[in-house]
């Protein structure tokens, strides 16, 4: 028995450990800053949430999508929370597409909570021809796409620099020491005061980036505070429940009179 | 090893375990269950608004509302009066004609026959309103039954003017 | 079937008893003798069977939000991980799942290959095993591609093309399983109808493997045929039922770690990207439990001849029961193969762990000095190993050897270690 749960410890940190290994590049060391929704317990930090909605909207949503969320996403629990109101009202900066009416026109409208953000093109080869041939990805699930998650996304933002002598950037090319390959056709998005948050907090380049890859790993796991809550409950319970079944077990096994 | 230990304690871990069992399976049955109920898309979409601008006395126009249609007459004098005037006892499903169009000029009804969930046709039928095909129930000025197999007037939806152009339905 | 005479207590269950006989099958299946000194590593056979309905049921409610369609797989699963009531947990656990089945099950054939449990008179059982496990791979492939993501595309894309290594017919056979001239939606398609199909075969087998595996009775640690029923067995349920339910809350508690906080640790960042099949990822790698045999593709330089090799590393384990010659069963008194089989496990993790790496310098020589190990122990070292391995006495029953004192064949002991 003890050789048993010795094993299977040893395969599950086995599995856990190589796999985790087994897709990590020779890349620069990721930043590791402090997520708070990062462990068993954690959480996201909904001011954190909602300035990263705001440096979302006004930095990154005219190039990247976020197709996948919706308005109402905002005022939903578990993420930035918004109120309703609060919500509406963002939503009601935006126009959307909607028809075709009675004579068959398409028109648009403001959006509603219902609506999903609106795309900044209207396509994707359109992103691509307004970006020199380069697509912004959408970023919905952008946090999941890229391995190292929200470490990458934020290392990234705060990853610009000169690029060493030996190399030559193309046109429209810069270079960022965690970017894959070290090229990227995006320029450093972000620098201090770009914007000015509405709860006062200084809007450094830091602090956007991470506020900015908080919403972006909410964005992609809005699910993650129900997610940790019920595992816990459950975790709990398979105890319990295991331990009742293991005397159970003692239980019914001492009817025989000895076991091999 | 021991074999017979007191009844009472030998039951209690087992009634105790099957008692935390259950629970266990229940709490695992619900996600199965509950993710055929509406997912919070659809219920995201469970009201729509309706510009009525364009619709002329007498006229009415259908939309669709949580994937049924919705019939929105204007009502001219004529009917308004018509359908006031008709007597409860007259009634399959007494409703006041006041308690379905608080704006009487405004009718806000389901397009559903409330038989077996037919469409039922505008400007039919005996009482000046609407005729379901299906099985022959008529409904009046006011969208109730008045002959035929359907059971309850047609349903009214919770809905409200915004403004003088946009009704919001749900 | 042992021939019961089992009586239902009830006149209804009597006389639907006698119309189609449930009632007795369920009264075989509780009274079925099992030894009594199987160990942990025989609990797999429940748990696989645990996550195979996980699966079906699962994947069944799935089903009612996944639309199958090049342009709306992608985001039927956002959408059943974003709105559908709870539709985050049963994806998490269907994909995870997915990885906890094939752990079990490689479990469960390693128990086999230690205990012998493949030898006569089990055979049959072992060759259905076998047939199950393929339909295991065959399932997971066709189920990673349906999120369409770039890993679901280019693995679809990577493993199909192996077929056009067939001579002759190969690119017309491929374009067959395409329904094109590339991985599209035809292809998706019809997946997500196999992969529906195939998990209810695998159950058909499994009834199967569990009906042939009643015949001679469950081998055990000692490996020494049993009379059933005696003392040396106990009746099913309880004492199986409620071992296998411990065993099988644990594997549980493992599950849930998996699914509640590390839900997308097995799986690769790029199918969170939507499949393109202009760009192709850096490099494409298909699940973990995949991975040996992807090694063992890549070793040879050869398409066809890696194709092969692949298909044959898996048949070469269908003839296990007539390459390993030894009469007896349990690696418990094979000191010898005991060593080779620890080198075994050894490699398939070593293939493994090259099938994620890169194929090329360092990781290929070892991927390949792997796979030729692989082929070597079962086609050389087995079978001289039962022809030559002095192995260790066994004993006449199963409380021998706890009792201890000296064994020897033949030797009387005390009455009442006899059947």
């Amino acid at each position: 028995m003890k050789n048993f749960i010795k094993s299977f410890i040893f395969i599950f940190l086995f599995i856990v450990f190589f796999t985790g290994k087994a897709f990590s590049e020779e890349k620069k060391k990721l930043l590791n800053p402090d997520w708070s929704f990062k462990g068993y317990f954690g959480k996201f930090d909904r001011a954190s949430l909602q300035r990263g909605y705001h440096v979302y909207t006004e930095v990154c949503a005219s190039c990247h999508s976020m197709k996948y969320l919706s308005y109402r996403n905002l005022a939903e629990e578990g993420g930035p929370e918004f109120s309703d109101e609060q919500a509406k009202a963002i939503a009601a900066n935006f126009d959307v597409t909607d028809g075709p009416n009675e004579d068959g026109d398409m028109f648009t409208r403001t959006a509603r909570l219902s609506d999903r953000f609106a795309n900044p093109y209207e396509n994707d080869k359109q992103a691509m021809a307004s970006n020199g041939g380069a697509y912004p990805p959408d970023m919905s699930v952008l946090v999941k796409a890229r391995s190292g998650g929200a470490d990458y996304i934020y290392s990234l933002l705060l990853g610009y620099e000169n690029p060493p002598s030996n190399v030559i950037l193309d046109e429209g090319v810069y270079y960022n020491k965690h970017m894959y390959g070290n090229m990227i056709r995006m320029p450093d998005p972000l620098s201090d005061d770009l914007i000015q948050y509405n709860d006062g907090t200084k809007a450094t380049k830091e602090q956007m980036a991470k506020d900015v890859t908080a919403f972006l790993a909410w964005a992609a796991e809005p699910h993650l505070e129900a997610r940790h809550k019920i595992g816990f409950k459950v975790i709990i319970y398979l105890i319990i429940i295991t331990l009742l079944t293991y005397l159970s077990m003692k239980r019914i096994w001492s009817r025989i009179e000895s076991k091999i | 090893m021991s074999d017979q230990k007191k009844p009472k304690r030998r039951d209690f871990l087992f009634t105790a375990s099957y008692a935390l069992g259950a629970v266990g399976v229940g709490a695992a049955v619900w996600p199965f269950v509950d993710q055929m109920n509406p997912d919070r898309s659809v219920k995201a979409l469970s009201s729509t608004e309706v510009d009525v601008s364009a619709v002329e006395p007498g006229k009415s126009i259908t939309v669709l509302w949580r994937g049924k249609p919705v019939f929105i007459k204007r009502r001219t004098q004529t009917e308004i009066s018509e359908a006031r005037s008709v007597k409860m006892d007259d009634l399959k499903h007494p409703e006041k004609d006041e308690d379905r169009a608080k704006n009487p000029e405004w009718l806000v009804m389901l397009g559903v026959c409330t038989h077996l969930g037919c469409v039922p046709l505008g400007d039919k039928g005996d009482y000046n309103g609407w005729f379901c095909p299906c099985h022959g129930s008529h409904y009046d000025s006011s969208g109730r039954i008045r002959k035929g197999p359907a059971p309850t007037n047609l349903e009214v939806p919770k809905y409200e003017f915004i403004n003088n152009n946009t009704i919001k339905i749900g | 079937m042992s021939d019961h005479n089992y009586v239902p207590s009830s006149k209804l269950g009597k006389w639907f008893n006698d119309r189609l006989p449930l009632l007795s099958l369920s009264a075989h299946l509780r009274e079925y003798p099992t030894p009594k000194n199987l160990n942990y590593w025989w609990t797999f056979g429940g748990i696989l069977t645990f996550c195979l309905i996980a699966q079906i049921i699962t994947g069944i409610v799935l089903g009612m939000h996944y639309v199958a369609h090049a342009d709306l797989a992608f985001d039927s699963v956002e959408h059943i991980m974003r709105d559908v009531n709870y539709g985050w947990l049963i994806r998490y656990v269907h994909a995870n799942g997915a990885s906890m089945f094939f752990l079990a099950v490689y479990i469960h054939i390693f128990r086999s290959l230690y205990y012998g449990s493949y030898k006569s008179p089990r055979e049959v059982i072992w060759i259905i095993g076998m047939i199950i496990y393929l339909l295991m791979m065959m399932t997971a492939f066709m189920g990673y591609v349906l999120p369409w993501g770039q890993m679901s595309f280019w693995g679809a894309t990577v493993i199909t093309n192996l077929f056009s290594a067939v001579p002759f017919i190969g690119e017309s056979i491929t374009n067959w399983l395409w329904g094109g001239y590339a991985v599209d939606n035809p292809t998706l398609t019809r997946f997500f109808s196999l992969h529906y199909l195939l998990p209810f075969l695998i159950l058909g087998l499994v009834i199967l493997h569990i009906w042939a595996l009643h015949v001679p009775g469950n081998n055990n640690p000692v490996g020494i045929e049993l009379k059933k029923p005696s003392k040396d067995t106990v009746p099913f349920h309880p004492y199986i039922v409620i071992k296998d339910l411990f065993a099988l809350l644990l594997f549980l508690i493992v599950f849930a770690f998996f699914v509640f906080y590390s839900p997308n640790i097995l799986g690769h960042s790029d199918n969170y990207i939507e499949a393109n099949p202009m760009v192709t990822p850096a490099h494409i790698v298909p699940e973990w439990y995949l991975l040996p045999f992807y090694a063992i593709l890549r070793s040879v330089p050869d398409k066809l001849l890696g194709v092969v090799a692949m298909f044959a590393s898996i048949f070469i384990l269908v003839i296990l029961p007539w390459l390993d010659t030894s009469k007896v069963k349990s690696a418990v008194f094979r000191p010898l193969y005991k060593q080779f089989y620890w080198i075994l496990v050894i490699d398939v993790v070593l293939l493994g762990y090259m099938g994620a790496m890169p194929a090329e310098g360092t990781y290929l020589l070892i991927a390949r000095v792997a796979t030729a190990y692989y082929f070597i122990h079962f086609l050389i070292i087995l079978p001289i190993l039962g022809k030559k391995e002095k192995t260790l006495p066994i004993p006449l029953s199963i409380t021998e050897p706890v009792l201890g004192g000296s064994i020897k064949p033949g030797m009387v002991k005390k009455k009442e270690m006899y059947n």
